[in-house]
């Protein structure tokens, strides 16, 4: 498959790196993996790392805003970061970026959290 | 089929025929195909990726809506080129669309279940030119879009 999902926890943050294609062939996994990581419960919030994403289409929409509501219904706060231009462009036809947070890097990302919690 | 092929060849210009199976995993082989055809135009990066994106929505649609992820279909694409223009439709042969009208509103989804974003008809509004749907209920949606490919354009003036 062509998109792989790295997981990290950082205190009370996960942050979810995607590196390859999201569209609906491989949505289903990357779902799949980041409800686990969710449910296994050590993380409050999440950031989702789009530095090595090289595709996505509408289907990447859906699970994003599908983890968005996993995490807002937990209590958590989920940002993204390192939006490309053409991502970003997803982002605002959908309307996206009005509820999500997007930050320039994992670092400025994982402050604001941490200012949060 | 090859009267179809003979009545695409009567145009100008450069055409190309795509058929294979509703697979989701055939998904990445169609955008990438049809971004490959398209790359004697020269396009920018970002037109690709429009191009890329148009092709993965309507393909995503054959399959899970046209198709219900019955991989038995088949999913048919063309592309044309006459000059820097580029022609592209995609088809099934499957379900249908009940109401075109909603199916086209931003956001709704008919699978809202399958946590679908319901962008798809808009991204491809949105990165085409022209775009324009037939669907008829019970034998098929056929989806034809056009974009002009600014790079060559600009490389002549």
């Amino acid at each position: 498959m062509n998109l792989q999902v790295e997981l990290e926890h950082h205190r009370r943050v996960l942050i979810v790196r995607l590196r390859g294609e999201l569209d609906h062939h491989t949505a289903e996994a990357v779902r799949t993996k980041m409800d686990e990581a969710i449910q296994r419960g050590r993380a409050e919030h999440l950031v989702l790392s789009l530095e090595d994403l090289t595709f996505m289409d509408s289907s990447g929409l859906g699970v994003i805003l599908g983890r968005y509501k996993v995490i807002k219904s937990l209590g958590g706060k989920m940002v993204v970061c390192h939006v490309n231009p053409s991502v970003h462009r997803l982002f605002e036809l959908s309307g996206l970026f009005k509820i999500l947070a997007i930050y320039e890097n994992e670092r400025t990302a994982l402050s604001e959290l941490e200012v949060v919690s | 089929m090859s009267e179809k092929l003979e009545q695409i060849s009567d145009h100008d210009g450069n055409f190309m025929t795509l058929q294979f199976a509703s697979r989701s995993e055939n998904e990445a082989f169609a955008r990438v195909a049809v971004a490959a055809f398209v790359t004697q135009l020269d396009p920018t990066m970002d037109e690709l990726t429009d191009l890329k994106t148009v092709v993965s929505e309507a393909v995503t649609n054959c399959i899970i809506h046209g198709y219900d992820n019955d991989p038995n279909g088949v999913v048919t694409i063309t592309a044309r080129i006459e000059e820097e223009i580029v022609t592209i439709t995609i088809e099934d042969k499957g379900n249908g669309i009940e109401d075109l009208e909603l199916a086209k509103q931003p956001l709704y989804t008919s699978k809202p279940e399958l946590e679908r974003s319901g962008m798809g008809f808009t991204i491809m509004e949105n990165f085409m030119d022209e775009f324009e749907v037939v669907s008829n209920l019970g034998s098929g949606t056929h989806i034809r879009m056009k974009k002009r490919i600014e790079s060559k354009k600009a490389l002549y003036n």
